[in-house]
């Protein structure tokens, strides 16, 4: 069974990404919902279903309350999940397969985090499956373990490593300076990477993604009507989903370097979109940089490069805006921001537009390009989630 | 015959120079360095290491029994006994009891399982004691206390020393105290406090037990005094007629006054050099007195150097400075971090005791996957319930994969060091590791489990175990 061109998305919105301190949780909902639906051509009153992809803030914020009160969605179905950080993207999944299985025709997916409002400035520690072991958990220390491992699996020294995922914060950069909603606008360089105060070695600071609030939305519709609606509607072309059970940490002999939740739900999404060679198929990618090593392995277990070559493409700038197979087109995780559950949906957001060439910055519009792909990964234990978008039919 | 059947100690690895403390201070410093316990160590998990360490040459299923005593438990409401005896991985049905508050809670608790053991209802109790102490800034209790522990098995067979004679004194004089709600140890004027006090009792409760067994000095092997500072069990020792060759070294120099521990600790470093027939009186203070006498067995010479005290003794680093340990002791407090944002509650923490508090992964009968924690169904097989249960507390392992966190860190313990690592059998754990520099990190590094505290989640201790790097001593 394959989605493949059953859903299309006829409008999407995305709010300014940082710390808005000048604006609540329900102002980050109609900020990304209003421009979707102007772009759809819609009103609120069309839409028929709303899914709704929201981690956990703000706290109190429990169930879908939050996004229907702020929207007034009245009478019909809301339906909200929190898997982690791929809950946007799941979200969009819930909608797609909403419209696929003749439900409904006009689905909302819109997810929103307000991270800043909080009181702290990270997420803290604690995270994981026990509140006693895994108390000092945090997420630059979940992935810092990825890339000592790395570097040990593939020869790299500490100084070679991290100058080599340095090298990724800086491309992100660079492309978040040319995107106006990002989170952060300034181009860094490889020496700024490598001098930055550690967060958890051998992470630094530019390795780490931002912690920000936003808000996401994108309206999907059954591909007829959304040619009605518009002329160059998004089709979502497959995705895929996978979970790994039990703590890496706890699985005996799991590599660290290679994740099957990257690994399966790439596969899944690919055999749907019909792909088999996504580094030369697929044009863009918007994938999960929670950390830079992040960004690092998904390239290798998505395909984009050979295992254990990674290297090789960063230092030839095959993911650069004007590589081979650009990846963060908007500056990603890293530089755009990280509202946890709006962030599937903010990629989704970016590749529709690449997909129609309406970039908001011209300067990081890429030419020539048919096929994207949005993906988030999250835990833990691991969850995975990716799309993939067209923008022609088959 | 009833005595002690096997012997343990515990000394953290943390030390610091009583100059260091002193010149804050502005003041003279007395000898030596004393040893302070870690920012994650209590008595709880200081009795539990000593205690694992005594059940090493023992039979852990055959011991029911474990007194626990101190001054400074981390519960002042609540068995920290029972606590203790699950981190060791005791069985359920035995006797628990706490002693406190005296600073003879040890040598009373050693006493009473000496007498239930004599009674014959049960046949072997673990005896642990641990004491972490704080001394007022500036006084000399700031320097001559230490923390850490010592552990004692008693029983009626394959005894190391055979108990032989009790005789205890009581003093009423308030000379040392602390009030419920103090921080820090208030004494007495000192030249009052020693002659009416510790010199008065410790002579007469020596004298006592000497004049009871007809023993003379000459007699006994080595006398353990427990000792308040640096020479004063010296003077008692010389008042009571022994030679100074005779003193059993009260380590002050190098570990400091650990309390209800100490006169446990001390005559564990006694027996460790004894001899089969050697007499050994003990006496501890504490407004009054408790003496014993103990003959070394022949079984004395198979339990050489498996008490672990010498290798605590090596095994050390020095604080830097005295903030650290004021930080240490939790008497400085930082600025707050963010808060944990996984809380724990009572009942899943009683839930889950096996995992946390005994250490318990499990093993698939199926297809051997070793794993942490207890998983009903296997990821390796799938199989359901088909597991054995596995401890883990004695596996040594190897680092696989860490960081060193800045950001987990509290003001106590800025940089976590996040580990993954590998037991010999494949069992994996994430863990943090403790008492470590954060620049010994390295793949591959042998590592061993230890029982410490995590955070007070939910109002109460939270402990899990972490891993510390394997040392050999001397590093």
């Amino acid at each position: 069974m394959t989605i493949k061109d059953k859903v299309a998305i006829a409008g999407a919105g995305c709010s300014k990404f940082g710390e808005r301190w000048d604006c609540g949780f329900s102002d980050l909902v109609i900020e990304s919902s209003s421009e979707a639906l102007k772009d759809a051509g819609i009103g609120l009153e069309d839409v028929q279903a709303c899914f709704v992809g929201q981690l956990v803030q703000p706290l109190t914020g429990v169930g879908a309350s939050t996004v229907f009160d702020a929207l007034k969605l009245k009478g019909i179905p809301v339906i909200r999940n929190e898997n982690w950080c791929t809950s946007g993207t799941v979200a969009l999944i819930e909608a797609s397969m909403a419209v696929a299985s003749g439900c409904y025709d006009i689905v909302m997916a819109i997810g929103v985090e307000k991270l800043k409002d909080s009181g702290y400035p990270g997420l803290g520690a604690g995270r994981g499956m026990n509140q006693v072991y895994e108390a000092r958990r945090t997420a630059p220390g979940s992935f810092g373990l990825i890339a000592t491992r790395y570097f040990q699996q593939y020869g790299l020294t500490m100084e070679e490593g991290k100058a080599l995922i340095g090298k990724i914060a800086v491309k992100n950069h660079h492309n978040g300076s040319l995107s106006p909603r990002a989170h952060f606008h300034n181009e860094i360089t490889l020496e700024d990477v490598l001098k930055a105060p550690i967060i958890a070695y051998p992470l630094g600071l530019y390795d780490c993604c931002g912690n920000s609030d936003g808000s996401a939305c994108v309206i999907v519709m059954n591909p007829d009507l959304a040619r009605k609606y518009r002329e160059d509607p998004i089709y979502i072309k497959g995705f895929g989903m996978a979970a790994d059970p039990l703590l890496p940490n706890a699985r005996p002999n799991f590599s660290w370097t290679s994740f099957d939740a990257l690994v399966k739900s790439s596969a899944q999404a690919y055999k749907m979109a019909g792909i088999t060679d996504p580094r030369h198929e697929i044009d863009l990618a918007e994938v999960h940089d929670c950390f830079s090593i992040t960004e690092l392995a998904i390239y290798e277990d998505f395909g984009f490069s050979p295992r254990g070559r990674a290297r090789d493409d960063i230092e030839s700038g095959f993911f650069e805006l004007t590589g081979g197979l650009p990846v963060n087109s908007d500056g990603g995780l890293k530089c755009f921001g990280h509202p946890v559950g709006a962030s599937g949906l903010r990629m989704a957001y970016e590749v529709y537009k690449q997909l129609q060439g309406k970039v908001d910055n011209p300067k990081r519009q890429i030419r020539n390009v048919s096929r994207g792909l949005a993906h988030t990964f999250g835990g833990a234990p691991q969850v995975s989630a990716l799309v993939i978008l067209g923008n022609e039919k088959g | 015959m009833i005595g002690i059947t096997s012997m343990g100690a515990y000394i953290p690895y943390r030390r610091i120079s009583r100059a260091i403390i002193a010149r804050e201070w502005g003041r003279r410093a007395l000898k030596g360095e004393r040893s302070v316990a870690n920012s994650d160590e209590d008595c709880i998990t200081m009795s539990v290491e000593a205690a694992m360490n005594c059940l090493r040459s023992i039979e852990r299923s055959a011991t029911d029994g474990f007194y626990f005593a101190s001054t400074s438990a981390p519960y002042k409401e609540k068995s920290n006994a029972g606590l203790a005896a699950t981190a060791c991985d005791l069985k359920d049905d035995i006797i628990t009891a706490d002693f406190a508050n005296s600073l003879r809670a040890g040598t009373s608790a050693l006493k009473a399982a000496l007498d239930l053991v004599s009674t014959g209802t049960v046949k072997n109790v673990l005896v642990a004691a641990a004491d972490c102490r704080s001394g007022y800034p500036k006084s000399d209790q700031e320097q001559l206390i230490g923390d850490g522990a010592a552990s004692l098995a008693v029983g009626g067979s394959n005894v190391i020393a055979s108990f032989e004679a009790f005789y205890a004194v009581n003093n009423e004089i308030v000379d040392i105290w602390r009030n419920p709600e103090d921080t820090y140890i208030r004494t007495g004027e000192s030249r009052f406090i020693m002659e009416q006090g510790y010199n008065l009792s410790m002579k007469k409760v020596v004298d006592g037990i000497l004049k009871k067994t007809g023993l003379k000095p000459q007699d006994f092997k080595k006398i353990v005094l427990s000792a308040p500072d640096l020479r004063a069990n010296l003077g008692v020792a010389k008042k009571c007629g022994f030679e100074p060759a005779q003193v059993q070294d009260a380590l002050m120099t190098e570990v400091g006054n650990c309390g209800t521990a100490q006169p446990l600790m001390l005559l564990i470093a006694a027996l460790e050099e004894a001899q089969p027939g050697d007499l050994i009186l003990l006496a501890a203070y504490g407004n009054g007195a408790d003496a014993f006498i103990f003959k070394a067995t022949e079984k004395i010479k198979e339990s050489a150097g498996a008490s672990s005290l010498k290798k605590y003794l090596h095994t050390k680093t020095s604080l830097p400075s005295y903030t650290k340990y004021l930080s240490f002791r939790g008497l400085l407090e930082g600025e707050p971090g963010e808060p944990f944002r996984t809380l724990p509650s009572n009942a899943p923490y009683w839930r889950d005791q096996k995992g946390i508090l005994r250490f318990y992964g499990s093993k698939c009968k199926k297809c051997g996957e070793s794993v942490f924690p207890i998983q009903r169904i296997c990821n390796g097989c799938g199989a359901k319930d088909e597991y054995e249960e596995m401890a883990c507390a004695e596996k040594t392992a190897r680092m696989f994969t860490y960081t060193i966190d800045n950001l987990a860190g509290r003001s106590d313990d800025p940089t976590i060091v996040q580990s993954v690592v590998d037991a010999d059998d494949g069992t994996r754990f994430y863990m943090l590791m403790t008492d470590c520099d954060t620049t010994e990190a390295k793949i591959g590094m042998e590592v061993e489990f230890t029982f410490r505290r995590i955070y007070e989640g939910a109002d109460f201790h939270n402990y899990f175990w972490k891993c510390r790097p394997v040392r050999k001593g001397g590093e």
